[in-house]
């Protein structure tokens, strides 16, 4: 699976940064891992308007891991 | 400010309490002054124009509290030993450009080493001490205006993701860079304004939240009335929103109640902080129409009325679509 890691970055990085892995790898599952609230709700509406499902693992303190994968 | 010991002087109009947007003091009868502050980095690339946004960002807290404003100073921490001295230089003429168009004498600034670029104004005004437009004051039956469109921020954070079309960006830099002058100096002229103050960083919302907060009125805004850019819609829905904008909305959204049908990117356009915003103001209805007339002829187009003023429910914000 694609893994971007995007600890340390402030907004909105990993929401683009996982918008075009999204552009760039259509079909396919993408994880990302950040560390801030904000990127895990901003990241929510990113998989809402990209009709991506999403699942949220707490990795450490606000530190997630999250699993968007494409809807059929 | 929470922290320090009361401060009281009989003269002091608006001081530290009340989230006023400037300080005010009576100097006699007649003259009360208005002194303010406000400083930031960069929030464009263009040095010019970051000096233009700053100035018409701190001279609009005089505007917002009625005020005329008459001199300012020059606030900037600059890399001396990292950044070419010219970038200071041109920011510098950016702001002398929007003090020189508000008709503003600069007299003096200071200026730090930092290892960050930063720069903004302390702006001096004049008042008369009873004419002073406070935030809090809203009576039921107020029509709530608002002067410019919302956005800055979004725009802003869709900048820095390199995802902002270049029609949104001349919008969003095209809203900074206008002083709240015209639309103060008409908001004077028209009169009868209750409460007023200048929407900033905590958004449309949060700005409205501060008019009410602790007083035995409420508001209620028509999302659909409400003036922003257009483009922003999609760029919300991506999450492509400042951190600004989450934060505004957690810590208002208990004085908020919002109808089912009001989408959710549109209620978080009504809280994503702005820079360089436009006056939020109520007065009552025979003025609002005149005001807003007035508005739209002396090219302010934006300007709306976006809700009113409520006597139930007290404190709290009805957000209608």
């Amino acid at each position: 699976m694609i893994e971007i890691d995007l600890r340390g970055f402030g907004c909105p990085i990993p929401v683009v940064k996982a918008k075009r892995a999204m552009e760039e790898n259509p079909g396919q599952p993408i994880a990302v891992l950040v560390e801030t609230a904000v990127s895990r709700e901003n990241l929510t509406r990113l998989a809402n308007s990209k009709k991506y499902g999403m699942e949220v693992e707490e990795t450490g303190e606000s530190e997630y891991r999250i699993v968007l994968t494409p809807k059929p | 400010m929470k922290g320090l010991p009361p401060i009281t002087d009989p003269n002091l109009i608006a001081g530290i309490d009340g989230y006023e947007d400037a300080g005010v003091y009576k100097l006699n009868d007649g003259l009360a002054i208005i002194q303010t502050l406000d400083f930031f980095t960069p929030i464009v690339d263009d040095p010019f124009t970051f000096g233009q946004i700053a100035a018409v960002n701190a001279l609009s807290d005089v505007y917002a509290m009625g005020g005329k404003p008459l001199t300012a100073m020059n606030i900037t921490c600059f890399p001396v030993k990292t950044m070419d001295i010219d970038i200071l230089h041109q920011i510098l003429l950016g702001g002398l450009d929007k003090l020189n168009e508000a008709g503003v004498t600069l007299v003096g600034g200071h200026s730090v080493e930092d290892a960050e670029l930063k720069y903004g104004l302390s702006v001096t005004g004049v008042i008369h001490p009873e004419k002073v437009l406070l935030n809090k004051g809203a009576r039921p039956g107020d029509k709530l205006i608002m002067t410019k469109a919302l956005g800055t921020g979004i725009v802003s954070t869709a900048v820095k993701g390199e995802e902002a079309s270049e029609e949104l960006m001349a919008l969003s830099i095209a809203s900074m860079t206008t002083l709240n002058r015209k639309a103060a100096e008409i908001m004077i002229e028209v009169g009868g304004v209750n409460a007023c103050t200048d929407v900033t960083g905590f958004g449309l919302l949060g700005h409205a939240c501060e008019m009410i907060e602790g007083t035995s009125v409420g508001l209620k805004i028509n999302a659909s009335s409400v003036p922003f850019f257009r483009g922003l819609r999609e760029l919300v829905e991506m999450g492509i929103v400042p951190g600004g904008l989450h934060r505004n909305k957690t810590f208002r959204m208990p004085m908020v109640e919002v109808s089912p049908d009001c989408p959710e990117w549109l209620l978080d356009i009504l809280f994503d902080p702005q820079t360089s915003g436009g006056l939020l103001i109520t007065l009552p209805e025979p003025q609002a129409t005149t005001l807003l007339k007035k508005m739209h002829a002396a090219g302010i187009p934006e300007a709306a009325i976006i809700g009113k003023v409520i006597s139930e429910p007290k404190g709290k914000i009805l957000v209608e679509k």
